[in-house]
């Protein structure tokens, strides 16, 4: 056993619980990660996986845009990758050069891709840092690390807006579509976050992204 | 019997390592299992690792089975980059760029579960704000002292959990003629 590996068990292709997983699948959904750290990307990805989502995982904002389309350079609609579909993305905020607020404001200017849901994750617990997220239109902010709870809470989310884009008056799910038309409304005035009676101690940052998720469950 | 010694065959050279005789082979898997708990449960208690370890084990099942050790080669891969980077920086007193080293080191350490690292780096951090380069020199080594640590204890941890897996293969012959 060299010094660097943990344990020298047969290595095994990192694509092999990929299998069967093609583009036909429209009904899947898409995610794409943006994460610098590989580390982070290993386990994003096993998370969206293990919730079944087809996971495309790239190491910054730039090569983000690339694959959308979205780069100044590829403004032409001949260089728009034919039939991307993206059902939500989910973005580090402390990246090299471009941060994934950048990247969002980026996302949110495009006529392409501004209904995307885009979800940043950050270790910093930083109430004004989650505010400005939230105002330039991210749907979500975790605080890492990410856990199976935080993703399986996005997942729901994205079912939501598939069922919303498929049957636009389909009457019993009331739970559903309470949460599609909460989730239409600006995110920049969901009334506990910015309500001045809560105190803006970073220890109650988690409590109060749940609770806001909580409310528009009423 | 017949077949424990038909299937071993071929493990023989590794058995032979573990210094068990094949008849207490049985017992040695149960044995192992309740070391790697206590290894396990004393990491914890020391803080050494939290909750989000356990968070990566659930991660791994039969469509994933090695992606613990895959995630954890990587981060002592990265980690070691890092470091030797951080050295490199505080000699040169670039607290900027030392920063940044940092926050990879904090980020990629929380993922894992590693809590004392995590908490090291934080402190480290606070040291470059004020650019007080006695307190990053000290902060340093008690990153890599907390390093070494947490790499020798999962070696320890994997160790005991790869000699289980082959004892436990020895004691289902049946179930692992196909590997």
């Amino acid at each position: 056993m060299d010094s660097n590996s943990v344990v020298s068990w047969p290595r095994l292709p990192e694509n092999m619980d990929s299998f069967g997983l093609t583009q036909e699948h429209s009904e899947e959904v898409h995610v794409l990660a943006v994460d610098d750290s590989l580390v982070d990307r290993k386990v994003i990805e096993r998370l969206l996986k293990i919730l079944a989502c087809k996971v495309t995982a790239v190491d910054s904002g730039l090569r983000a845009l690339q694959l959308l389309g979205l780069l100044d350079e590829q403004k032409m609609p001949s260089e728009t990758i034919v039939g991307l579909k993206v059902d939500l993305i989910i973005t580090d905020y402390c990246m090299p050069e471009m941060t994934g607020y950048d990247l969002l404001k980026k996302i949110k200017e495009s006529s392409t891709f501004k209904e995307t849901p885009v979800v940043i994750m950050s270790s910093e617990n930083v109430m004004p840092r989650i505010d400005r997220c939230l105002e330039e239109g991210a749907e979500d902010f975790i605080v890492k690390p990410v856990k199976l709870s935080d993703v399986k809470r996005l997942k729901d989310y994205m079912t939501t807006r598939e069922v919303k884009g498929e049957s636009q008056d389909r009457e019993g799910n009331n739970y559903k579509r309470k949460l599609i038309d909460t989730s239409d409304v600006s995110p920049s005035s969901p009334p506990c976050i910015s309500s001045s009676t809560l105190p803006s101690s970073p220890s109650l940052v988690d409590s109060t992204i749940r609770r806001l998720k909580m409310t528009s469950t009423e | 019997m017949n077949k424990i010694w038909l299937s071993s065959g071929v493990l023989n050279s590794q058995l032979a390592k573990t210094g068990l005789p094949l008849w207490m082979l049985g017992l040695g898997a149960d044995l192992l299992w309740a070391d790697m708990n206590r290894l396990l449960a004393f990491l914890f208690h020391q803080g050494v690792l939290d909750e989000q370890f356990l968070q990566l084990q659930q991660l791994q099942d039969e469509a994933s089975p090695n992606f613990v050790s895959e995630v954890l080669n990587i981060y002592f891969h990265e980690s070691e980059k890092l470091l030797t980077n951080l050295r490199g920086l505080l000699m040169e007193r670039e607290y900027k760029k030392m920063e940044i080293h940092l926050n990879q080191l904090m980020g990629s350490s929380s993922s894992i579960g590693a809590k004392r690292v995590t908490n090291v780096c934080v402190a480290f951090r606070a040291a470059t704000h004020h650019t007080n380069r006695a307190g990053c020199l000290h902060a340093l080594e008690m990153l890599e002292h907390e390093y070494c640590y947490l790499k020798n204890k999962l070696h320890e941890l994997f160790q005991i959990e790869q000699q289980r897996a082959l004892v436990a293969g020895v004691r289902y012959p049946e179930q692992n003629q196909n590997q």
